[in-house]
């Protein structure tokens, strides 16, 4: 077929530059792209400047390091719910019951270690398979009776209160003092080994996107300028070796028992971030899910089994919701009936909007709901040192939600104004 | 030529959409290194039609007969395992990938489980460069900043890209400018004379009379005639379009009147 095609009358791409441009005209094409509603992780990572140093002023032990571990520790089950939810959202879906699946799978968890003397492992993976069964009945009701995923994770929503509630019974609460689950967020990796792993992340990450950009270049295939990619490197780097270095201080406040070294919780999210970014990124599943998020019938025209895509898209965010439970679970020290209520699900759905997610579908990225997490976290963990009375709390929460989704409306206007995609 | 057997026919084709009866024992052949030009006018049927060989709707009655074998396509997915390639009247694009994503989509190339993009990249850049887009930027451009004729231009650039033995065009140069239209048009008799059995559709009678080899004229979700371009002119086909019979064409000629 290529025949037909390959007799160019004139060069059409011409103007397609696979060259590198300079650094200059590349930072120039991402402020146009910024005024073009195109904004990425800036405004959540300004936010979380700017909320550094206002916490900061409004309270001294707001940088100390025992604050700064625990702010970290904090936002793991955030990151890792709104992480769960970042491929619903990118469906243009919801899922508010995914709070609640983490609190039931947590449930399960607990009272199999607690109530069954069963091991860990066992109980780790009963809560998982708890979190896909609820995926697959909400998938199955989404995708295969058009039911719309607000209703149907709504009536989930309310209906796994009344599983926890059963499984523990009213009032009640499971008390998590298992080594391994309360260790995630209560143990701390060797100073060494925290040094060892940021290293070999970094290294593998230059290594990565150097060998990757070597590859485009050489095969003239489309590529950001070198100044970039060693830019983002070292952006990496430097945020890696900051939050290792602070991290191995001493940050008790007892001289005699020193604790210092990297909370589990944070290796356990970087795993995962490394996992969802691949997938979403670099396999076909991934790239399904973009295009049934922003297209679904041109979706199906190409052939993709779109209900298929939906199904394996809410498994996975109640099965991360599941793993969210656990992390929660291992830092509050026990699964009560009220586990992955409040504001929970508000927060995660904050978190991945706040981080670039986009409500409407089709855009958004693992790592939005890593920076989105923390600013989330931030924030409860700055008003929390202000010790203010919770309605604060709530308004703040719910104002930054809020300016998010405005955010969102906003700059998709824009981009459908810009033409920008 | 026009004596070889079809590549594709459709036998006595009824397609409903609840009460509204679009498609009447509607025949239609595609002939392999021909062009087949579905005229019609607004409504007639000619997208339900095209959607219906692509497996999008679910034909109610009648036979698909693909290389003499009756086939069934149940999707999107049969038509394009049969080489059927389609450019939709509504371009079905996804806005927020790019060019390479969108045509590669559902076909995705692919290192182990990796997405092979340095292949898709150039193998779409080659199919676009044949297609003289111009101020494209570049093929890792998001569709949504492309013109209504860009975004044509790369449908059919998808078109082209697999080893299709069938293409359908619905309505290609709509939206296109005068130069485009011209190499969209160069483009249909180049994939015909290469062996490829082509369906256009347009409102264009000087396109159809330039590049079709035979011609169907559609009227009111039934076939009013189907000709060989040499033997009709233009106003026949006018008449036939509006008002779904043409007084001097021979009756053999026109199925629906001696039926
Ligand atoms: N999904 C649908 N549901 C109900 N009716 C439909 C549907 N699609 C098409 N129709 C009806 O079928 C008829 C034929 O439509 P179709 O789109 O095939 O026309 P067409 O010949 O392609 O017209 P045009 O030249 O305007 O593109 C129209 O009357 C239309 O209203
Ligand atoms: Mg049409």
């Amino acid at each position: 077929m290529t025949d037909i095609i390959t007799e160019s009358e004139e060069a059409g791409f011409a103007s397609d530059l696979t060259q590198s441009t300079t650094f200059g005209e590349s930072v120039q094409a991402y402020i146009s792209r910024v005024r073009g509603g195109e904004m990425g992780a800036l405004p959540s990572v300004l936010g979380l400047v700017v909320l550094f140093i206002v916490f900061n002023f409004a309270n001294d032990r707001f940088l100390s390091n025992l604050n700064l571990a625990n702010l970290l520790t904090q936002s793991g089950s955030i990151i890792i719910l709104a992480m769960a939810l970042v491929p619903v959202l990118l469906l243009g879906e919801i899922d508010l019951s995914a709070g609640y699946a983490g609190g039931v799978a947590a449930c399960v968890m607990g009272v199999l270690m607690v109530e069954h003397d069963q091991t860990w492992v066992v109980a780790v993976a009963a809560a998982l398979l708890t979190g896909a069964a609820i995926g697959l009945v909400i998938g199955l009701l989404v995708s295969k009776l058009g039911v719309p995923s607000f209703v149907v994770t709504l009536a989930f929503f309310l209906g796994l209160q009344g599983v926890s509630l059963k499984l523990i019974g009213e009032g009640g609460s499971v008390r998590i003092n298992q080594e391994v689950i309360s260790g995630i967020a209560n143990n701390n990796m060797g100073v060494a080994a925290g040094w060892i792993a940021a290293l070999v992340i970094i290294l593998g990450f230059a290594a990565l996107r150097l060998i990757q950009h070597r590859r485009k270049v050489s095969l003239s295939l489309q590529h950001q300028p070198l100044a970039v990619v060693v830019g983002q490197i070292i952006a990496v780097a430097a945020v890696l070796v900051v939050v290792t270095y602070v991290l191995n201080q001493n940050r008790s406040v007892n001289p005699n028992f020193p604790i210092k070294g990297i909370p589990y919780v944070l290796p356990f999210v970087v795993v995962l971030l490394i996992f969802w970014s691949f997938m979403l990124g670099r396999t076909t599943w991934g790239r399904h899910v973009y295009a049934v998020g922003g297209n679904a019938e041109a979706a199906r025209r190409a052939g993709i089994n779109v209900d298929r895509i939906r199904i394996s898209v809410f498994m996975i965010c109640s099965s991360m919701a599941a793993l969210s439970g656990i992390v929660a679970a291992s830092y509050g020290g026990k699964v009560s009936t009220s586990s992955g209520g409040g504001n929970v699900l508000l927060y995660a759905v904050g978190a991945a909007v706040i981080g670039g997610t986009s409500l409407f579908g089709g855009k958004g990225k693992a790592s939005d709901a890593v920076i989105g997490g923390l600013v989330i976290a931030t924030i409860a963990n700055g008003l929390g040192l202000l010790a203010q009375a919770s309605y604060i709390n709530f308004l703040v929460t719910g104002g930054v939600l809020l300016l998010a989704a405005s955010v969102d409306a906003i700059s998709r206007r824009r981009r459908s104004a810009t033409g920008l995609g | 030529m026009s004596d070889s057997t079809p590549l594709l026919e459709l036998r006595g084709i009824n397609k409903s959409f609840g009460v509204a009866h679009v498609l009447h024992d509607v025949d239609l052949a595609i002939y392999p290194g021909q062009v087949t030009a579905l005229v019609g006018d607004n409504g007639a049927g000619k997208s339900t039609l095209v959607k219906a060989l692509a497996g999008i709707y679910p034909i109610d009655t009648g036979e698909y007969v693909f290389d003499g074998k009756p086939v069934n396509v149940h999707g999107p997915k049969d038509a394009g395992a049969l080489g059927i390639e389609v450019v939709y009247q509504d371009l079905a694009l996804c806005e927020n990938l790019d060019i390479v994503e969108n045509m590669f989509l559902g076909r995705e190339k692919k290192n182990g489980i990796v997405l092979d993009e340095t292949t898709m990249e150039s193998k779409a850049r080659e199919a676009l460069t044949s297609l003289s887009v111009r101020t494209v930027k570049s093929v890792r451009q998001s569709v949504a900043s492309l013109s209504g004729g860009q975004r044509q231009t790369v449908a059919i650039a998808k078109s082209v890209l697999w080893n299709s033995r069938i293409v359908l065009l619905d309505e290609p140069t709509a939206a296109l400018g005068v130069a485009q239209t011209r190499q969209v048009l160069d483009l249909v008799r180049r994939l015909a004379d290469s062996g490829v059995g082509v369906l256009l559709i347009s409102h264009n009678l000087t396109d159809v009379f330039e590049v079709a080899d035979r011609i169907t004229a559609l009227y009111l979700g039934r076939v009013a005639a189907d000709v060989a371009t040499k033997d009709v002119t233009s106003r026949q086909v006018v008449e036939l379009i509006t008002t779904g019979h043409s007084s001097d064409l021979d009756g053999a000629a026109a199925p629906s009147t001696t039926a």
